[in-house]
């Protein structure tokens, strides 16, 4: 059955911001889906709370919504578009669990919004536990054996059905601690008493242990007709045990007969239909025992998923655009395949490569968290890699993590530790997998620690085997050096076993004539024609690359998601790529982010999937012969990448790499800012302990020390004496040994700024000037940020206009340009300056309507300001809020208090006409509910009571009850505020913590400062955190808090779209347009209207 | 060393059986089931190629074979795994071939060679271990006979007629997981009568149909490919089955005359060589398809429901559409890839005829019903009689 003509508008959830289990990955669905639907003559609105992402930018859908998702909002918005139907399967979780909210409020019903996708039911069954298991006993399947129990004695019962070894799980735990696997009865008693004592609800989980069985993972898709396919297996190279955003995860399934395999698929298709989802694509987890075979289930998510984005990547099948058709009525065999495009959809891809994705973690940034894996996932970002072997992705993929490491190949092992390390398992895991395996350890031994499958540790016994038989004398043995590059080592790992550098080594394989072929990506192991040149190096016979004679660009991606380096930068990235593609440019991508729509085979031209090192990019390089590469717009990564490659002789293209390290390095930055008279903080460098003593008494503390070259603040601390400095010192070091410390003045209570420009050469022009809400001293990825500025007076504002300009006609910047400054007793001084992409370009340019990016690849294309019709600074006609998103529910142990280290994983944009709710909106779309009544809770140290009094006033004023710890009720009772006062955590009951529990605060009003008092109130913060409840930490942040109570109480939140608040600013001149991205003809899943005979 | 008739040359590492051997060169693009693909006699004569470059990871067992010996004539893969890691496993693949006598060979550029085989079409070839020349190979590979016009069932067909030991083998369709596939269709069960008799045509007969068909409540004569239809018949069949195969149906004319005088008679099921058997006696033709379908992914859409069937395929040779010119006969089943046929049956005749195999192993089991349809069928006579 062809499309359903009944729809012909729909509205499209994303998934909010970046958090730890959603992330990018929904931004590449949505837009897959924003722009089928559209392909397909529907009107398409989203609504989106993330800025960061391709979907919302206005030339996507037809009205843009970049507001909360909270019912509310979306309601207010089908209210505005009155949509036929609402498709929530694109944006995880959080979109089916709003789509189903709504449907229960009957706001569905009453605007006659149809749910296409996925019913309410399918969500319901895929959520609710108890549902599920019942829906598995009626198709006859197995599901862990399980029950609730809330005392000893139920525990004991459910005992009797689960056997041992049971899982405990307390029952809404941060993080799920407090769990344990009971072997005997003694632990089982002792850890259910446990989980019981710690559970706030007195309940936990018992449930047959799966621990250690083999796990995987097939993604499906069903039509309205009841057709059917697996479009991949994944075998998770971690067991049962592991969540499988930690886990290493392999496609397709390695260990599993065709036999076994297909009981998977008869119970996968059993379940969707059982589960009721009748369009589109699901996630299906099963666990198989490894000892007899038995198949259980574990879960079904009917969406498309993490997993189904590494799907799409791993097969070249591009899950949801398909379901999207599928939502609209298509059939699958009315949908042709892009990459063959002679072949329908309704087929099972088959592949003949091994892909192997490998997660990233930050756990540097939460030292106090533990880093154990368990079913809470605490990854940040993966990388994929593609082999013709598992050994060769696997290498592959752990050099693309960007972890500092050449391959698998870690030096900072304890042999001591590997029994602990095997048996808990942490980020470290593998590799002492293979420290094991180097000093012989038994598969047999390993495989009872770990429960890794023993087919994967002979792949990694194999690639021990080899590197002890590489030595420098590889360099005249051509079998082994050819072996060892299919094996998957780096030129630079081999260097390090060779005793040479990685250019001698590059230089001697080529001379024996081993270099990189690449194969595609074809969805069909080649059986037919491939039309979509996606591509991965492998060391075999034949290439098919074949590059072509046009005129070429390369753009380097970000890698692997990380704090500090995230969605902002792919967007960038593909906007770059597309402004190419405009200019008549092939466009050729290179990255190794499965998440991302960078990685999408329609983004550019061509898309190699690798890891972002100087072989494999190198090797591309020569391969393509572009005329320049791109390197401004993926943050660090190819940042880093700039000077090797521009003394290989590649040319790069926009700002030149020589101004990116004059501005990297202080020395000759300090220079510059010296000659162009232009104030900095006091600072200094030094590359030793020493020095950096010597450094910091000259410029007095407290001081800011950081490496350089890093992102995110990665090992940035401010420094209150010489002993933090000792302490902070030896770890910036180790965090970059190449770069010396940098060591400035730290400007307390400055207001920041961030500026985000373009320059031409001739020109500069300023985008936006965003003030950083917290003050000086919360990195500025974490700071919530004001796009207008609003507490600046217009004189500095001018100074900072000048300065940028005179920053970037002296740095001869082409492209963007991001500068940090900080004002303090009126005088603007320049932090740092970035000639390049910024985690704020996507904010700036979804607030002013201009793509920055694209601009700024323009540019780079030998385009001017002028010639683009923009000569004017960009002035925006509403006020955009940035507000930061932490993962720190799922790091129990870390405190939440923000500092110079990043630690935010993403970001939302609140936009209004008032300030006050601006501010409320970006609040609620990070999740926080700001109340207008009811109570709030308030302790601020000595130095901040007189700052914080005003607002506390303010707050009694509008009907808010406070209530304070002892000096802070004092101290405003004294100047006539009413609070009560309440006790802290260690005077007595009821405390500020059981109010908490008990949500009978709305906020936590806490400011601590300085170094040891930051966690005397850190049980507050964590509590507030596990009941989500705001916690404002300093007093721009409670100023700006209750701006949004009293707006929230004084007039009603209303949406637009931003296309709306685009148009009613205006187009000035002939700006560049964001015309919509042209659509390659026949590509995109056009449904094929095929017609049997 | 791998050397094809048009002077293209591999080279790799010996695996199984060291020697030599000829064959015509194909690939099979599934992910797992290597077992079932190297003991299907319709292989017999082809040097199989496995795209999915890890072979062998799961070892071998005594449960999934299609015959009692692998069939091929040999084997090439990318990686063949050094352990084992099931817990089905009773030994591993390299041992397994090299005891059976089959020649192997790994560390091969697959993807390249299938890539060959889709452009230039299904190459003779040769594997050796022995000669490592390629000129002599590549005219060794040149000498070996070409599989058009060749009888290969004759060579692979049984000796002798015997029984299928119901219950002996389970199939390899999960069976509590049958009826919730297709839930409304009863499935036939064992009934107080006796059980339905067929007769199948043994031309390269692959075990897992035989399952099928005795979980189906049938009880199965295998006789050889070469029995005279009046033999057959004589037995008083509820129905014939002819089974898949390797080689070029045409020079089949013994099983071909058979057919025709079945048609008439007694429900009629085929699949892959019995199809297209069936296809020659009901007066259609056949051609050789470029480089075949081999997988276990191929789109087949039934024509009489709409339904698409993710089915497991492996054949060179294909039925000419315009079978169903006349009136007599009907398409159900056509590829969604490259269009061509899948299966048909005779408007007012019990006939029923599948190019794919609905025994799948290795494969989906979508196409499971049609086992049921001919045991309908076999029924219904029955019943009328």
């Amino acid at each position: 059955m062809p499309k359903d003509p009944s729809i012909t508008s729909v509205l499209v959830i994303g998934s909010g911001p970046i958090v730890i289990g959603q992330a990018c990955e929904f931004d590449y669905s949505g837009t897959q889906a924003i722009k089928v639907l559209r392909q397909e003559g529907i009107r398409v609105s989203l609504v989106n709370s993330n800025p960061a992402t391709i979907m919302t930018d206005p030339e996507y859908a037809d009205r843009t919504y970049v507001e909360p998702l909270t019912p509310e909002a979306v309601e207010g918005i089908l209210e505005r578009e009155r949509p036929d139907a609402l498709l929530p399967t694109v944006g995880g979780q959080t979109a089916l669990n709003l789509a189903v909210e709504l449907a229960r409020r009957g706001v569905l019903d009453r605007l006659g919004v149809r749910l296409i996708g996925a019913s309410r039911h399918a969500v319901e069954v895929g959520e609710d536990r108890q549902l599920f298991k019942e829906a598995m006993a009626r198709i006859g399947l197995e599901v862990p054996k399980s029950g609730f129990a809330t005392s000893l004695d139920e525990a004991r019962t459910v005992l009797e059905v689960t056997g041992l070894p049971a899982v405990i799980r307390p029952s809404f735990t941060l993080g799920g601690t407090g769990g344990g696997v009971a072997y005997n009865l003694e632990e089982f008693e002792e850890l259910a008493s446990r989980g019981l004592d710690l559970s706030p609800a007195t309940q936990i989980l018992v449930e047959e242990s799966v621990l250690g069985w083999k796990e995987y993972e097939l993604e499906v898709m069903r039509d309205k007709a009841d057709n059917f396919v697996v479009i991949c297996s994944i075998e998770n190279f971690d067991p049962m045990g592991i969540h499988t955003g930690d886990s290493v995860t392999v496609a397709p399934a390695q260990t599993l007969t065709d036999r076994e395999y297909q009981v998977m698929r008869n119970a996968a298709r059993a379940i969707i239909r059982e589960v009721g989802v009748e369009t589109g694509g699901s996630n299906i987890q099963f666990a198989v025992d490894p000892k007899t075979g038995r198949l259980v289930v574990i879960e079904m998510n009917p969406r498309v998923s993490r997993s189904s984005a590494l799907a799409s990547k791993a097969t070249g099948f591009p899950i949801a655009k398909i379901a999207a058709l599928l939502a609209i009525g298509y059939h699958l065999d009315e949908i042709q395949n892009d990459i063959t495009r002679e072949t329908p959809a309704s087929f099972e891809p088959v592949i003949d490569y091994v892909v192997v994705k490998i997660p990233r973690w930050a756990f540097e940034k939460f030292p106090d968290a533990s880093p154990s894996l368990g079913t809470q996932m605490k990854s940040v970002g993966e990388v994929m890699a593609i082999g013709r072997t598992f050994k060769e992705a696997l290498q592959k993929g752990l050099r693309g993590l960007e972890t500092g490491i050449s391959g698998f190949a870690r030096a900072d092992l304890d042999k001591t530790r590997i029994k602990e390390k095997l048996l808990a398992p942490d980020p470290d895991r593998i590799f002492y997998v293979k420290l094991a395996l180097d000093l012989g350890w038994s598969h047999e031994k390993i495989f009872r620690m770990t429960g890794i499958d023993p087919w994967f540790l002979d792949q990694i016994q194999q690639i021990v085997d080899l590197e002890k038989r590489l030595g420098p004398e590889v360099f005249e043995d051509a079998e082994s050096l050819r072996q060892a590059k299919r094996f998957g080592f780096s030129d630079l790992r081999l260097g390090q076993l060779a005793g040479a550098s990685e250019a001698v080594v590059r230089a001697a394989r080529k001379a024996l004539g081993i270099e990189a072929v690449y194969k595609r990506v074809d969805t069909c192991a080649a059986e037919f024609v491939s039309y979509t040149p996606y591509l991965y190096s492998t060391y075999e016979d034949e290439c098919e690359a074949e590059p072509t004679d046009r005129k070429k660009i390369v753009i380097l991606g970000s890698g692997p998601n990380r704090i500090g380096q995230g969605i902002e930068f792919d967007y960038c990235c593909c906007h770059a790529s597309f402004a190419f593609k405009e200019e008549g440019y092939e466009t050729i991508m290179i990255n190794c982010n499965p998440e991302t729509v960078s990685t999408d085979y329609d983004t550019s031209d061509r898309l190699y999937f690798e890891p972002l090192a100087f072989e494999d990019v190198m090797n591309v390089l020569e391969k393509e012969k572009p005329v320049g590469v791109v390197i401004q717009f993926g943050g660090q990564t190819p940042l880093s990448l700039a000077l090797p490659l521009q003394r290989a002789g590649v040319e790069i293209l926009g700002t030149s790499p020589d101004a990116i390290d004059l501005a990297e390095d202080r020395r000759r930055f300090s220079a510059l800012l010296d000659e162009l008279d232009i104030p900095q903080p006091p600072s200094g460098t030094a590359t030793s302990l020493e020095e950096a003593k010597a450094v910091a008494k000259t410029i007095g503390y407290p001081v800011l020390v950081r490496p350089s070259y890093v992102l995110g603040g990665r090992a940035m601390a401010i420094v209150y004496d010489a002993s933090h400095l000792e302490r902070f010192a030896r770890e910036a070091v180790r965090a970059s040994p190449e770069h010396p410390i940098l060591i400035d003045r730290f400007l307390e209570d400055a207001f920041e700024v961030d500026v985000d420009a373009l320059g031409d050469g001739e020109r500069v022009v300023i985008g936006g000037i965003l003030q950083h809400i917290e003050e000086a001293g919360v990195h500025s990825g974490d700071s919530a940020m004001v796009l207008p500025t609003y507490k600046i007076a217009p004189p500095h504002l001018e100074t900072i206009r000048r300065y940028t300009r005179q920053l970037g006609l002296a740095l001869e910047v082409k492209g963007l340009m991001n500068v940090q400054y900080a004002i303090k007793d009126d005088v603007v001084y320049v932090l740092e300056v970035n000639p390049r992409a910024s985690r704020t370009t996507p904010f700036v340019s979804k607030a002013t309507g201009v793509p920055l990016a694209k601009v700024a690849a323009q540019i780079m294309a030998g385009r001017t300001l002028a010639g683009l019709g923009l000569t004017e600074d960009l002035e925006v006609n509403r006020i955009f809020v940035k507000e930061s998103v932490f993962p720190f529910l799922k790091f129990p142990g870390a405190d939440i208090l923000l500092g110079p280290e990043m630690k935010s994983t993403g970001e939302v944009m609140g936009i209004s006409s008032d300030f006050g709710i601006a501010f409320a909106k970006s609040q609620q779309a990070a999740g926080y509910h700001i109340p207008t009544s009811g109570t709030v809770f308030v302790s601020v140290n000595d130095f901040d009571k007189p700052g914080m009094l005003p607002h506390a006033r303010e707050m009694h004023e509008l009907g808010l009850e406070l209530v304070a710890t002892k000096g802070t009720a004092e101290y405003l009772n004294a100047h006539g505020v009413p609070a009560e006062m309440l006790y802290k955590v260690a005077e007595g009951r009821p405390n500020v913590v059981d109010f908490i529990k008990d949500r009978r605060i709305g906020i936590v009003f806490n400011t601590p400062l300085g170094g040891e008092s930051f966690y005397d109130d850190s049980a507050i913060r964590k509590s507030a955190v596990l009941h989500n409840v705001l916690v404002v930490t300093t007093l721009t942040a409670t100023a700006a808090t209750v701006q949004a109570i009293r707006a929230l109480r004084e007039r009603a939140t209303d949406v637009a779209s931003l296309q709306e608040i685009h148009r009613e600013a205006g187009t000035p001149g002939d700006r560049p347009s964001a015309s919509p991205r042209p659509v390659a003809d026949g590509g995109l899943g056009r449904p094929a209207r095929r017609e049997a005979k | 060393m791998l050397a094809l008739e048009d002077g293209t040359i591999f080279e790799g590492w010996s695996f199984g059986r060291a020697g030599e051997v000829t064959g015509e060169v194909v690939f099979n693009t599934a992910l797992c089931g290597y077992q079932e693909v190297l003991t299907d006699p319709s292989y017999a004569g082809q040097i199989v190629t496995m795209t999915y470059p890890h072979i062998g990871n799961y070892g071998v067992n005594p449960e999934d074979v299609e015959s009692a010996r692998p069939q091929v004539a040999g084997f090439v893969v990318r990686e063949a795994a050094t352990v084992v890691s099931s817990w089905r496993a009773s030994g591993m693949l390299d041992r397994y071939l090299d005891e059976h006598g089959i020649v192997g060979i790994s560390e091969i550029d697959t993807r390249a060679l299938t890539r060959h085989i889709r452009t230039h079409g299904a190459k003779r070839g040769v594997i050796s271990t022995a000669e490592l020349d390629p000129e002599t190979l590549i005219s060794r590979a040149r000498a070996s006979r070409s599989i058009l016009g060749l009888d290969l069932a004759r060579e692979v067909t049984c000796e002798r007629p015997y029984e299928f030991e119901a219950h002996s083998e389970a199939p390899s369709v999960a069976p509590h997981l049958v009826p919730v596939l297709r839930r409304g269709e009863t499935r036939s069960t064992q009934s107080d009568q006796a059980p339905l008799r067929v007769i199948a045509y043994d031309f390269g007969l692959k075990r897992n149909i035989l399952r099928n068909l005795s979980a189906a409540g049938c009880a199965v004569t295998v006789v050889p490919g070469t029995t005279p239809a009046p033999d057959a018949l004589a037995m008083d069949p509820d129905g014939i089955f002819l089974s898949n195969g390797p080689g070029d149906p045409e020079p089949c004319t013994y099983a071909i005359e058979a057919a025709k005088r079945f048609v008439d008679r007694l429900p009629v099921f085929g699949i892959c060589l019995g199809h297209q058997i069936l296809g020659l006696a009901c007066g259609g033709k056949t051609f050789k398809l470029k480089f075949g379908h081999r997988g276990a992914n191929h789109p087949v859409k039934n024509l009489e429901t709409g339904q698409v069937e993710i089915t497991s395929q492996n054949h060179g040779f294909c039925i000419e559409p315009d079978l169903f010119d006349g009136p007599d006969f009907v398409q159900t089943h056509v590829n969604l890839n490259d269009g061509t046929v899948e299966g048909f049956r005779m408007r007012d005749r019990p006939v029923l005829s599948v190019q794919y195999h609905p025994e799948a192993s290795p494969g989906p089991h979508d196409s499971h019903y049609l086992f049921e349809e001919f045991v309908s069928m076999m029924k219904a006579r029955r019943e009328a009689r």
